[in-house]
């Protein structure tokens, strides 16, 4: 039986609200002890995927199934076995630290001391504060809450809805760690999150968009197949040069990159054609080099072919 | 429940609600203001004005003539004006002879604060008609409108009924929907604990303040405000708790519909207090309801309950008076229990 040896599959879901398609098609499945990373814009339906598969929602369309069960038939199962941290921070802001773990550990019936061993490494970073009300905690200190909390059930998949929004850049890099450690113990974890830099840290991603995966691969693989020659360029005016390099029919995307704008060869592309085309416009100071492209680049490759 | 604001309200509010009403009634007759028109001296006149300014419960203000009566009520120096007929003598004499007859004086309100309105013009009736009491067109009275009058007492079941909905229903669904929209409904649905006990392990704290409630309550109406408290103290116990549940069914019906905080206050004000203030009979009874809305009355679960903690209460009616309430109210609960689980979802949508 395939579906018992995969942590999550899903096939063909859909779902709409009212006229929005929130989920068109979508389907991918999630190995035991992996780390996979659902990666996409704000409204990819990241957050509803999410929800269908811990048993919130129901999809209009197609199946899905955590840990071998089915998220409609089987959900109060679904809902023992599964760790859920939502988007928003979901814990009771007027309950100690302490008092929340307590309070999710009689949820699902066992204790803290009984698991503390799943949650040490994380739990411990904020014991100090164990008296402190998780009002007001910081932000990075109630992700590590959060997450404490969907872990004190030994849960066998774990469901982290953007867990590093409005985290800052050290605690985000803190928190990939755990979940890497975590995964170590045999977690299977599905993470969603709008970074494309944090892409990296998963094993397999999926690229999405409106309601569509775009792709799933390993983040290696995604960058290996991009194929096309990728290059970052800068001139001293970089709002006109962006403006020009579309304009040329050999330039099959440009787009801004931060300090360089990126800049992905059609057919007929020769670097040093593009110089001297650009001097010619009027351009000074320009600089051309080929790069790696990163997921970033890969998403919005994959977003112009889908146009 | 680390709410202690909201915790304080709850438990003040009955208190300060059932002192408010309760004083602010038993002190109303105490000094009503009372001026009085003569057109012509006569000895029947006399003897009325001096029964007037003997009375404890009336500020005798003198006499005024017929033109200041508007000035007079308005500027509030005085709460009312008796006016005498200028034939008074021989109007009483045919009123004492015959038991009937034409109105020998007017009663003139300030109806403004109806209350003390009600309170005054019956005191002032009682005390200009005397013994001839049994006749109401000897008084001729004015007020912008004249319910029966109203004992103090009256209040207390009223306020009962409002309090136990409103702490009942209202913080309950608040509560509820407060956790839908703070995300905590989510991770609590995704769990083993059925929603259904969350649920009600919310409503439970709800439930036993509303029981001290109900203690501070009855024991303030006893040695407070000294009411009879006649009826069986089982009975009013067994009432109010029916009562209680029908409140929360209420109000786990309401965080079923409503997704957001304000939007379950808007409902609980809407479909809750305002009927329950303006139909329940708490302020207005249900008899001097236009035909239009006695029906509508009827719907109102608190109508019942104050009916039948009135009767309870005050009158010391037995269990079998209150049967038909009781029962009402059992029916109410039940099919609101029935609709509220039915309405329940332990999904999102």
């Amino acid at each position: 039986m395939s579906t018992t040896t995969l942590a999550i599959e899903v096939n063909g879901v859909s779902k709409s609200y009212g006229s929005i398609k929130a989920l068109d098609k979508v389907s991918l499945c999630v190995e035991r002890g992996e780390l996979f990373g659902l990666i996409g814009p704000d409204g990819a339906g990241k957050t509803t995927l999410f929800k269908i598969l811990v048993t919130l929602l129901n999809a209009d369309e197609g199946t899905a199934h955590v840990d071998g069960l089915d998220v409609v038939k089987d959900y109060k199962q679904i809902r023992a076995r599964v760790g859920y941290m939502p988007g928003k921070f979901s814990l009771y802001p007027d309950l100690t630290i302490e008092e929340n773990m307590e309070f999710f550990a009689t949820l699902f019936g066992v204790t803290v001391e009984q698991n503390y061993d799943m949650v040490a490494p994380i739990y411990k970073q904020i014991e100090p504060f164990k008296n402190r009300r998780a009002g007001r905690l910081s932000g990075g200190m109630k992700q590590k809450l959060a997450l404490s909390c969907a872990l004190i059930h030994r849960p066998s998949v774990l469901f982290l809805d953007e867990p590093t929004t409005g985290v800052d850049a050290v605690s985000r890099s803190e928190f990939w760690d755990m979940l890497y450690s975590l995964k170590q113990q045999g977690l299977s974890i599905m993470v969603s999150t709008p970074y494309m830099d944090e892409a990296s840290r998963c094993d397999r991603i999926a690229l999405c968009n409106s309601g569509k995966v775009l792709d799933i691969d390993s983040p290696e693989h995604m960058v290996e197949k991009f194929g096309s020659p990728l290059y970052a360029i800068k001139s001293s005016n970089m709002f006109g040069l962006l403006k020009d390099l579309r304009s040329f029919d050999y330039v099959a995307n440009c787009y801004t990159a931060g300090e360089y704008h990126h800049l992905l060869a059609g057919n007929g592309f020769d670097a040093r054609q593009l110089v001297s085309d650009l001097e010619n416009r009027g351009h000074t100071n320009v600089e051309l080099k080929g790069i790696v492209p990163d997921i970033e680049d890969v998403f919005i490759k994959l977003l112009s072919n889908e146009d | 429940m680390r709410d202690s604001r909201t915790m304080l309200i709850a438990l003040l509010m009955p208190v300060v609600q059932i002192l408010l009403f309760g004083f602010a009634i038993s002190t109303e007759v105490n000094n009503v203001n009372v001026a009085v028109v003569v057109p012509k001296w006569d000895e029947e006149i006399r003897q009325s004005v001096n029964k007037l300014s003997s009375n404890p419960y009336i500020t005798y203000k003198g006499v005024i003539t017929e033109h200041d009566i508007d000035q007079q009520l308005r500027s509030g120096k005085v709460d009312a004006i008796v006016v005498f007929a200028h034939d008074f003598d021989r109007l009483m004499a045919q009123w004492k002879q015959n038991g009937n007859g034409k109105a020998a004086m007017q009663l003139i309100m300030d109806a403004s604060n109806t209350i003390t309105a009600q309170a005054g013009a019956g005191y002032l009736n009682n005390i200009l008609a005397g013994d001839l009491m049994q006749s109401n067109s000897l008084v001729e009275t004015h007020m912008l409108f004249n319910p029966q009058m109203k004992s103090a007492f009256n209040f207390v079941p009223g306020i009962m009924g409002m309090i136990f909905i409103l702490i009942c229903a209202m913080l309950t669904s608040v509560s509820i929907v407060r956790e839908k929209e703070t995300g905590t409904m989510d991770v609590l649905l995704v769990s083993p604990v059925r929603p259904l006990s969350i649920i009600f392990a919310k409503m439970v704290p709800y439930f036993a303040l509303s029981c001290i409630n109900l203690t501070t309550i009855l024991l303030l109406a006893r040695f407070v405000l000294g009411i009879p408290m006649s009826g069986n103290l089982g009975s009013i116990i067994t009432v109010s708790l029916v009562y209680l549940l029908l409140s929360l069914a209420l109000g786990l019906l309401i965080s079923t519909v409503a997704k957001k905080q304000i939007v379950a206050l808007l409902i609980s004000a809407a479909v809750m207090l305002m009927p329950i203030v303006m139909l329940s009979g708490m302020m207005f009874p249900v008899e001097n309801m236009p035909d239009v809305l006695k029906p509508v009355s009827a719907i109102v679960p608190a109508r019942w309950y104050i009916d039948a903690m009135r009767k309870l209460l005050i009158q010391g009616a037995s269990f079998n008076l209150i049967l038909k309430d009781f029962l009402i109210l059992v029916g109410m609960t039940l099919a609101l229990l029935a609709l509220a689980l039915k309405n329940f979802k332990d999904k999102l949508e």
